[in-house]
């Protein structure tokens, strides 16, 4: 049953990570990569970490999906516009692949049997947060408020 | 006597998968789920419809007219009508839409709002679909809506529905975080994001008699409203109706559908309303414990479906009562208004549970909200001289 729902979820996955990517409408392509974060969240979901699921879920189509397709909205007028094949791309995504493929061979973490976790809970994620992890977490906290009060100063109307 | 009736759906439940004993582990999984999804359509499905005359039916009262009177007995039938009509309308798509993503935007809105229903405890032992992450999945499922409706705006290439889906995305995402604020102080307190556990901690009576519900401790109370208002905000209901204000851009996102896809909207935003008060009554309300110890030989889901129909009716009663607010109006109340209240209440929770969770902490969570709400509303004091209307981006 794992088995099967791992590849049916790594088709939906790829396919859709693939339209992302080759997607001539830039809308489309945005909306495909809300499908492969779907995609994702679902392996989540079968290895049992539900919390990291839903927090993808959460993050990534709840907020940087929909800002994606705001800064097409907003920013592009040739959305429609066919760019055609760009060489200089399929150098760059050429190079990360191999730099990614090397990492992961150096490492022999292939080799390695994963040990037997038990699956973590909503409930540790929280302690480990609010006590080992606290500082970092407090400094995201403040770059996300520092973000914030940049964005109303954006925004903010000049008084004539 | 009262336990097998309590129990009459899930024993139901067992009886029909009795059937499939015997076979593999994944089919009686799969039928168990499918057992679960085909009764949460049937209830919610029948609910809408039911909903949808009543509503007319009590707008009508409020209004001082009938109503809808004239299909079958008290115009009940008057949803059967309504169904076959948008069954059998022609649906149109206009020539230069997306045609992919227009499609796309009716399933995906009421396949989150249908999602949503599935991590309610509706009865004991009647959650569909029991995860640890409940109250998160609810909340995760949700915010695809504003992805839905994007692409509703999107893919309809209409100006009017452009700006429709712009008003009701940023109304959504401002009363997101109300919304998801208020619920913290709960799953602070009871230490777990499960709606089971929540409805679980809120069986015992106080003295014996004041049910232990979160909507009895002011900081409960006061969440409680922020959810209600902000729930109210995330289903576009009056008074927070500007994304489809029909009197300004037809409908909103909406403009383009037509027949039966327009009947999906329709459909998602009752859903979504449902899921919204169901989960409210799960967390503030008790969710399906009995009110009082004498009446709890009345089944829980008997309970859950009163509670809901209450809340229902409040949402109907608001929409016959309030007219439609302006977008500032709304974005204001959000940002300045209830989201510090919304904190306030997670503050309040914290001093109620460390002041010992009995008269002394909810004296002193009383005192901490009432001291900020009179803070709040001597800021926000919006009662000056009053002078010519400025129109900023119009002569």
């Amino acid at each position: 049953m794992n088995t099967g729902a791992f590849i049916a979820i790594a088709i939906v996955t790829l396919s859709a990570a693939m339209a992302a990517a080759t997607l001539r409408k830039l809308m489309h392509a945005a909306l495909s990569f809300a499908l492969a974060i779907v995609g994702l969240a679902a392996f989540f979901f079968l290895v049992g970490a539900e919390f990291v699921g839903l927090a993808l879920v959460f993050i990534y189509i709840g907020a940087v999906a929909v800002l994606i397709v705001f800064t097409i909205l907003l920013t592009r007028r040739d959305v429609e516009k066919d760019h055609g094949f760009k060489w200089g791309g399929v150098v760059i995504a050429a190079a990360v692949f191999a730099g990614l493929t090397w990492s992961i061979l150096k490492t022999q973490s292939t080799a390695i049997v994963a040990p037997q976790i038990r699956a973590l809970t909503v409930k540790q994620i929280g302690q480990a947060l609010m006590t080992t992890y606290v500082w970092p977490m407090q400094c995201v906290g403040l770059l996300l408020t520092a973000a914030l009060i940049g964005a109303l100063l954006l925004v903010i109307e000049e008084k004539p | 006597m009262s336990k097998s009736i309590d129990q009459i759906f899930v024993s139901a439940k067992h009886w029909l998968l009795s059937w499939l004993a015997g076979s593999p582990d994944w089919l009686i999984q799969i039928a168990s789920s499918l057992v679960n999804i085909f009764a949460l359509l049937a209830v919610f499905l029948t609910l809408f419809a039911l909903m949808s005359v009543l509503e007319r039916k009590i707008l009508g009262r409020i209004q001082n007219r009938y109503g809808p009177n004239r299909v079958g007995p008290f115009g009940l039938f008057q949803p059967v009508a309504d169904g076959i009509k948008m069954l059998i309308k022609e649906d149109i798509v206009p020539a230069r839409a997306d045609k992919s993503v227009h499609f796309l935007a009716p399933i995906l809105i009421a396949a989150a709002a249908i999602l949503a229903l599935g991590v309610i405890p509706y009865g004991r032992n009647m959650t569909p679909f029991g995860i640890d992450g409940g109250i998160l999945f609810f909340f995760a499922v949700g915010s695809t809506t504003e992805l839905a409706v994007f692409m509703a705006g999107w893919g309809s290439n209409n100006k009017f529905s452009m700006l429709g889906a712009m008003r009701a995305i940023a109304q959504m995402f401002s009363y997101e975080l109300p919304l998801f604020v208020t619920v913290l102080p709960i799953v602070m307190v009871v230490g777990s994001l499960s709606p089971d556990r929540i409805v679980a901690a809120q069986a015992e009576y106080t003295y014996g008699l004041v049910p232990r519900w979160f909507v009895f401790t002011p900081w409960g109370a006061a969440a409680f409203i922020l959810f209600f208002v902000a729930g109210l905000a995330e289903s576009n209901r009056t008074p927070f109706d500007v994304p489809e204000g029909e009197s300004e851009i037809v409908a909103g996102h909406m403009t383009e559908y037509s027949g039966f896809k327009y009947a999906t909207f329709f459909m998602a935003e009752y859903i979504g309303m449902f899921a919204i008060s169901g989960l409210g009554l799960t967390l503030f309300l008790g969710g399906w414990h009995a009110p009082a110890r004498v009446l709890e030989f009345l089944p829980s889901y008997l309970w859950f479906f009163g509670k809901l129909s209450v809340l229902l009716m409040v949402y109907v009663w608001v929409r016959g009562t309030l007219p439609r607010t302006r977008i500032d109006q709304i974005m204001n109340l959000a940002w300045k208004f209830m989201v510090p209240m919304a904190f306030t209440c997670v503050i309040a929770a914290a001093v109620w549970h460390y002041a010992g969770r009995g008269l002394r902490g909810w004296l002193w969570s009383l005192i901490v909200i009432a001291s900020v709400y009179t803070l709040l509303s001597i800021v926000l004091d919006t009662r000056r001289k009053f002078a010519p209307r400025v129109y900023r981006f119009a002569e």
